[in-house]
């Protein structure tokens, strides 16, 4: 594995581009971008279907994530409506439901409720968030990153793609035959006994997510043996931009966990299907068995959807502000920390069902994880110091990451400690906490790496006034309809509920409200992005003078990334020594005054 | 994998094996086989992990219950998982031959003890229906709590029991029938020469997968057959 793992020697060689004779790229070239259309359209289409390049299934899986995600946020502003007002009868009147069944009772519009928040978890977190950046962002970049021309096993990311494709339509059609009402965490025995009228509902639902984790556990695979076998020539471990190490810390969870879930899953269908009573309580299993199964897998999965998110933070605060992170092993070995840690603190989902040591012991490994995640914080915010920011959309949205990421973080505190847990599990605080760390860190993230690779992943620039404006919108709604989940949590206000006490009403129309710019936010987003593709100026190879690979290719790339194979001789943040290649800064979105590269 | 023609020589003598080029993005046919060796080993963990699920919950219920899990095995005849362990065992000393012929190049060999491996797959789920999934079903010992009644049941958690034993079994019966297809596409591949010193990588990840189907074996036999 370190055949070629010659560490860079800082040189200071301003050159990173070897042409590197004996490794020359062989056999067919085609130099022309990855994006130009081969023949005509229904050619085009099946090239695309039957792709192996790692970046058009990048491209794929960013437009998926992004559809789904539209259909899960709007199963959010949904939900969001029905907590519009609460719902009261007087005289046999009901008002305030929003999704009420003609002529039927309160319950009714209920249940309609419980499927729709199902559906925005079961989308959001299984369709959305998981697969997301390590996907779409992860599948177009790794390579890149590391020099190589594609990931180790193109047909078998070809496969998990199509894998993806599958469990997504296994879920949005259990969808539309009606949904399901279990809730995104499928806890036995209710998801074993409910829905008896139309079971396979249920089964199609988890079926969906089984499948998805198998497309999770080829892309993680594939990730890790690309990371130690495709480095490009002088690349050692820590010459890798930590975009990388986020990814490939991200594949190792992927790869060790989703098999648990897999078997839940598995067995969770045969309990429906056969009724072999593993988990089902009424004939003879146990429920918190399932519980611990689900989240063996379910609590280091929340790390696969955060730690890509930290490795993109991490390229966007070095670029936009020209700066050398700071303390690069720490970073590293954080990521690396975060999921080994992650596997260690699952009991903490289930502090009412465990003995008092066992749970003392949970809560303390959960602390665990503060400390990594914090080193990871503090460095980015050392990293900013006397840097050269540039308030592009990319950092804007770094630093409205580092904000609510921090609140995220900070208040899974008070949800790790016992005695305060005990108050406030199952409330709206937990709610706020987990969209804080998932949608203020992961989303957030994922929006910025959008922007900052968008030059290189589809040739053209975006509006960067229009785009930060967007972003803008986005942090207001976001906070808006969050923050005051906080303190509806606080005072009491239970997850889950279709309904709640008249005290609570002024709280969830600000909440309401604030989604509804949230959903602005993204319209301007969308429209940005269509703008960007029609009308957009052509992106240079570097707009924002970056040092890892990705800049050296085309903006977009050719088919196999790089004319010659790259040769490593600095590494992915040395600003102080290095001029970024083909860079000019009056590329820059925003006029650069007094701002030179190498000005430290 | 993509073949190009053979330098120079008569291209219709070459074998395939001495043909083949590492694929575009590998800089040589040794990365591309570390590759791929890392891949499966990867692949195998998750396939630990898979039955991890299935070891947990049987530890967890034999705590909890260990007399229907003493009634159910005495159900079991260890003589018939012992012969299926005999067989797995003798097709994995096949698989390991396989890869040592397709390295010295003895393509006959090679061959007879690919085919040999898929037969010893194919015995074991004869074996395993004829003698075992077949007669327990057909006596009502079937998996299920509430489709299946159990009178001859001693304890009332012995449906937990065939539980247990029909998704543990099942699946690795799945995993021998994936293995036993697996290794017939790499018999046709050898007939067709493409494995010899140079490259024999279909064989080798292959046959790691065979050995890691062996191993569960090994684990479910005396925890289900043997230990009361």
């Amino acid at each position: 594995m370190s055949q070629h793992a010659a560490t860079a020697d800082g040189n200071e060689d301003m050159s990173t581009i070897d042409h590197h004779g004996s490794h020359a790229v062989g056999g067919h070239h085609d130099e022309g971008s990855y994006l130009s259309p081969k023949g005509g359209m229904i050619s085009t289409m099946w090239a695309w279907a039957t792709t192996i390049d790692h970046k058009k299934l990048g491209v794929m899986y960013l437009a998926a994530v992004l559809t789904l995600f539209f259909l899960g946020g709007v199963a959010a502003l949904a939900v969001r409506v029905e907590l519009f007002q609460p719902t009261t009868m007087v005289d046999g009147q009901i008002t305030g439901q929003v999704f009420q069944v003609e002529g039927g009772a309160v319950s009714a519009g209920h249940a309609i409720y419980n499927r729709i928040f199902t559906l925005h978890g079961a989308i959001m977190v299984f369709m959305v968030i998981v697969p997301g950046i390590p996907s779409a962002l992860g599948n177009f970049l790794l390579p890149i990153m590391l020099g190589a021309k594609d990931v180790a096993f193109p047909r078998l990311n070809l496969l998990s793609w199509w894998v993806y494709v599958i469990g997504s339509v296994l879920g949005v059609v259990s969808i539309i035959m009606g949904g399901v009402d279990t809730g995104w965490t499928f806890y036995t025995p209710y998801s074993t006994s409910t829905d008896w009228d139309v079971y396979t509902r249920v089964v199609l639902m988890i079926g969906a997510a089984f499948v998805l984790g198998f497309s999770s556990i080829l892309t993680g695979l594939n990730f890790v043996v690309t990371v130690h076998k495709l480095r490009a020539p002088g690349m050692g471990w820590f010459d890798m931009p930590l975009f990388v190490w986020a990814i490939y810390s991200t594949a190792i969870i992927q790869v060790l966990a989703t098999p648990v879930i897999g078997i839940t899953l598995l067995l969770l269908i045969f309990e429906r299907l056969f009724h072999v009573g593993i988990f089902d309580p009424a004939i003879g299993g146990d429920p918190v068995l399932f519980q611990h199964f689900f989240w063996f897998y379910s609590h280091p999965v929340v790390y696969v959807m955060i730690l890509p998110a930290f490795g993109i933070i991490s390229e966007l605060i070095t670029v936009h502000a020209h700066k050398k992170i700071f303390g690069y092993r720490a970073m590293a070995f954080a990521s690396l920390g975060v999921a080994f840690v992650s596997f260690l603190v699952w009991g903490h989902h289930m502090f009412a069902s465990m003995g008092e040591m066992a749970s003392a012991v949970f809560s303390a490994l959960t602390f665990l994880v503060a400390i990594p995640t914090a080193v990871k914080v503090f460095n980015w915010v050392a990293t900013l110091y006397k840097g050269s920011i540039q308030f592009t959309t990319p950092m804007v949205y770094s630093l409205f990451f580092l904000f609510l990421f921090t609140i995220g973080g900070l208040t899974g505190l008070p949800l790790g400690t016992l005695s305060t847990d005990l108050h406030l599990h199952d409330s709206y605080f937990v709610v706020a906490h987990f969209h804080y760390v998932m949608m203020g860190g992961t989303i957030i993230a994922f929006v910025g790496g959008i922007h900052h690779w968008w030059p290189k992943m589809f040739g053209k620039m975006y509006n960067e006034l229009w785009a930060t404006v967007g972003a803008c919108l986005v942090f207001l709604g976001f906070n808006l309809t969050f923050f005051t989940q906080f303190i509806l949590g606080t005072r009491g206000m239970p997850r889950r509920y279709a309904t709640y006490i008249p005290e609570f009403t002024d709280l969830h129309q600000l909440s309401t409200y604030g989604s509804f710019i949230l959903l602005l936010g993204f319209l301007v987003h969308l429209f940005v992005f269509i703008h960007s593709l029609v009308a957009g100026r052509p992106a240079p190879k570097n707009p924002w003078g970056g040092l890892s690979l990705e800049w050296e290719a085309d903006s977009p790339p050719i088919e196999h990334n790089f004319h010659h194979e790259p040769l490593v001789k600095h590494g992915p943040y040395d600003f102080e020594t290095n001029v970024p290649p083909h860079w000019d800064p009056k590329d820059y979105p925003i006029p650069a005054s007094n701002f030179t590269a190498a000005k430290h | 994998m993509s073949t190009i023609p053979a330098q120079s020589g008569s291209s219709g003598d070459t074998p395939l094996w001495k043909k083949y080029q590492a694929a575009n993005h590998f800089r040589s046919k040794e990365e591309e086989f570390d590759a791929c060796k890392l891949g499966m080993w990867l692949f195998l963990t998750t396939e630990v992990l898979l039955f991890a699920g299935i070891f947990v919950g049987y530890a967890i219920f034999r705590m909890l219950y260990p007399q229907a899990w003493a009634n159910g095995s005495s159900y079991l005849d260890w003589r018939w998982g012992g012969l299926n362990t005999v067989v797995l065992l003798v097709s994995s000393y096949t698989m390991a031959v396989s890869i040592h012929h397709a390295q010295l190049n003895n393509q006959s060999a090679l061959r007879r003890n690919l085919l040999i491996t898929v037969l010893c797959g194919a015995a074991f789920i004869a074996i395993k229906l004829t003698f075992e999934y077949i007669p327990k079903w057909s006596a009502g010992k079937a998996p299920g709590g509430s489709f299946f009644n159990y009178p001859f049941a001693g304890d009332p958690h012995e449906p937990l029991w065939w539980g247990i034993y029909y998704c543990g079994t099942g699946i690795h019966a799945l995993h021998v029938v994936i293995g036993m297809s697996l290794i017939f596409w790499v018999y046709l591949k050898a007939r067709k020469g493409h494995y010899g010193p140079d490259h024999y990588t279909g064989v080798e990840v292959v046959g790691l997968y065979w050995h890691l189907v062996d191993l569960i074996w090994i684990f479910l036999f005396p925890l289900l057959y043997l230990i009361g």
